[in-house]
């Protein structure tokens, strides 16, 4: 092993790890105060790739487009929680888990239907398929802005909500969602930024999942869907910080597999992954950073 | 101030008020008190809208708090500091007691957390550290303050000495009557009878969702043999329950 080789695996490592972690903290930030594993999250992606194709001929600089994708992420996400969750929020878990499951099949079926079941490219900037040489290393960019941004996305986060009275109200509400109501903090509006929150980081995890392929189709999300909810879990389902080290740790084992499998065996790299998983688990069932049980909002 | 009238609630098939009626003056501190499962926590959760009723009204200056959601009933100047003490682990001291300003919007909040560092020496030391690292006695402390520094019209208190050691439940005692004394009014769950009765203007004694008895602390004293209520409840013989409450209405 050399060490061209090594940056090359933490570069990829990185950049396919940052990804997964939003993904993850997409995720968490809903369970953190809802106690709920939102298994419409994929779809958000969905939106998020369906903007881009519906604005794929529009004249507007593709940033500008991006910046709508995210926005119709987030925007679905807030949708969902005030259309399909909130009126069932206070029936119990078990409902508001079976509400995501048929707000996924929802909204891949309108995909299906207003657009079409087959796949459809979608217009990816030139600039996300280059690559780079540094220091007689192969570097692509589409790595470097995904570490970038996903960097950049992490730090302001984390601003939020060390830094505003909004994130102080979110933490609260996943230590201890009753007392944060009783101090005076309105649990629709928790709830509400923390799905805006979480439709954010879905399309921006979106924007460079689908430049990565190209393309979209109604069942996109399922993938992403997969890997947030196996990065939180293996982080510790509950905490923020667990979810991005269960993302970073995924994305490294991932980007291990396919440069350390021979050949013969790389397509099966998503057995061999979650099999390393399985073993994690078996060895540290709360997860890496466990997060904590706290009661739920009624 | 607080009224709470014929009040019925159940969890599931378990009906844990049968019928309480209480109210609170202006000022007042007034305790509840009763072996567990008499309904005192479930009491206050109604008040602080954490609990919906089955039957039976709550009226907190005149306003009904009946389908108010916990944040509502904040807003109209109820705090509350429940058994659990309610501190956010993970939230630094000030983090805390930051949140309990949430609902203030004067100018004085500043001025009032160094009053309430004076009070709370330990809250000033342990600033920037996480509640959850506080010990017990220090949680309740920081409970407390955040409660406190809301301003609020009326205080509600379930257990505050539970779990402390006895010198940290003197202390405890203590603030309650000195808060008491500055005019905050207050209402007081504790198991603690003996201590309670020497610190509240009124009691009610609740046994198996009811109000038992009611009264001054000399009056219940008379009526009921307050120790023996734990042991399954005796009435003095001879003695009649008075209901509804005696003393200032």
């Amino acid at each position: 092993m050399d060490a061209e080789f090594l940056a090359q695996f933490a570069l990829n490592a990185l950049s396919l790890g940052s990804l997964y972690a939003l993904m993850a903290l997409g995720m968490a930030i809903v369970f953190g105060v809802l106690r709920l594993v939102n298994l419409a999250y994929g779809e958000l992606l969905m939106v998020a790739g369906y903007t881009l194709f519906v604005l794929n001929d529009s004249p507007l600089p593709w940033l500008f487009v991006a910046g709508a994708a995210v926005l119709a992420a987030s925007l679905a996400s807030v949708l969902t929680e005030r259309v399909a969750f909130r009126p069932v929020r206070v029936n119990s878990l078990n409902a508001m888990l079976i509400t995501s499951f048929a707000v996924s099949t929802l909204l891949q079926n309108a995909a299906l239907l207003l657009v079409s079941p087959r796949t459809r490219a979608v217009n990816v900037p030139g600039l996300l398929t280059q690559s780079l040489e540094i220091a007689g290393l192969r570097v692509s960019v589409a790595n470097l802005i995904t570490i970038g941004v996903s960097l950049s996305l992490l730090f302001g986060l984390n601003l939020l909500l060390r830094r505003t009275t909004l994130g102080l109200a979110l933490r609260a509400a996943a230590d201890d969602f009753p007392m944060t109501r009783m101090l005076g903090v309105r649990a629709d509006r928790v709830i509400a930024a923390a799905f805006a929150i979480s439709g954010v980081l879905a399309g921006v995890v979106g924007l460079f999942w689908i430049a990565r392929v190209g393309s979209v189709v109604p069942t996109i999300g399922a993938g992403p869907l997969l890997i947030a909810l196996i990065a939180t879990v293996i982080g510790g389902m509950g905490g923020l910080a667990g979810a991005i080290a269960g993302g970073y740790v995924l994305g490294a084992l991932t980007v291990g597999m396919q440069l350390l499998l021979p050949p013969g065996l790389i397509d099966y790299r998503d057995a061999f992954t979650f099999g390393i998983v399985i073993l994690v688990l078996l060895v540290r069932p709360q997860g890496l950073i466990p997060g904590r049980q706290s009661a739920r909002v009624g | 101030m607080l009224s709470v009238t014929n009040l019925e609630a159940r969890y599931g098939a378990i009906l844990a008020l049968r019928d309480i009626s209480l109210t609170v003056e202006e000022g007042e501190l007034v305790a509840l008190v009763g072996p567990n499962g008499a309904g005192k926590t479930t009491t206050l959760a109604v008040v602080a809208g954490l609990h919906r009723p089955s039957r039976g009204t709550v009226l907190f200056e005149g306003k009904s708090l009946a389908g108010r959601a916990p944040e509502d009933v904040a807003r109209l100047g109820i705090s509350m500091v429940p058994e659990n003490r309610g501190v956010f682990p993970t939230l630094t001291v000030a983090e805390n007691l930051r949140l309990g300003t949430y609902l203030r919007r004067d100018g004085q909040v500043a001025r009032d957390l160094e009053q309430l560092q004076e009070r709370f020496p330990v809250l000033g030391e342990r600033a920037g550290q996480a509640a959850g690292t506080l010990s017990g006695g220090e949680q309740q402390q920081l409970a407390i303050a955040r409660a406190l520094i809301s301003r609020p019209r009326l205080l509600m208190l379930d257990e505050p000495s539970l779990g402390l050691a006895p010198t940290l439940v003197d202390r405890v005692f203590e603030l309650v009557a000195e808060l008491h004394r500055e005019g905050v009014t207050i209402l007081l769950v504790e198991q603690n009878v003996r201590r309670t009765l020497e610190v509240a203007d009124r009691a009610y004694l609740l046994q198996t969702g009811r109000v038992e008895a009611s009264g001054r602390p000399a009056e219940l004293r008379e009526l009921v043999d307050i120790e023996s209520v734990y042991l399954g409840g005796a009435r003095r013989p001879g003695a009649q329950a008075s209901e509804p409450a005696v003393g200032s209405r």
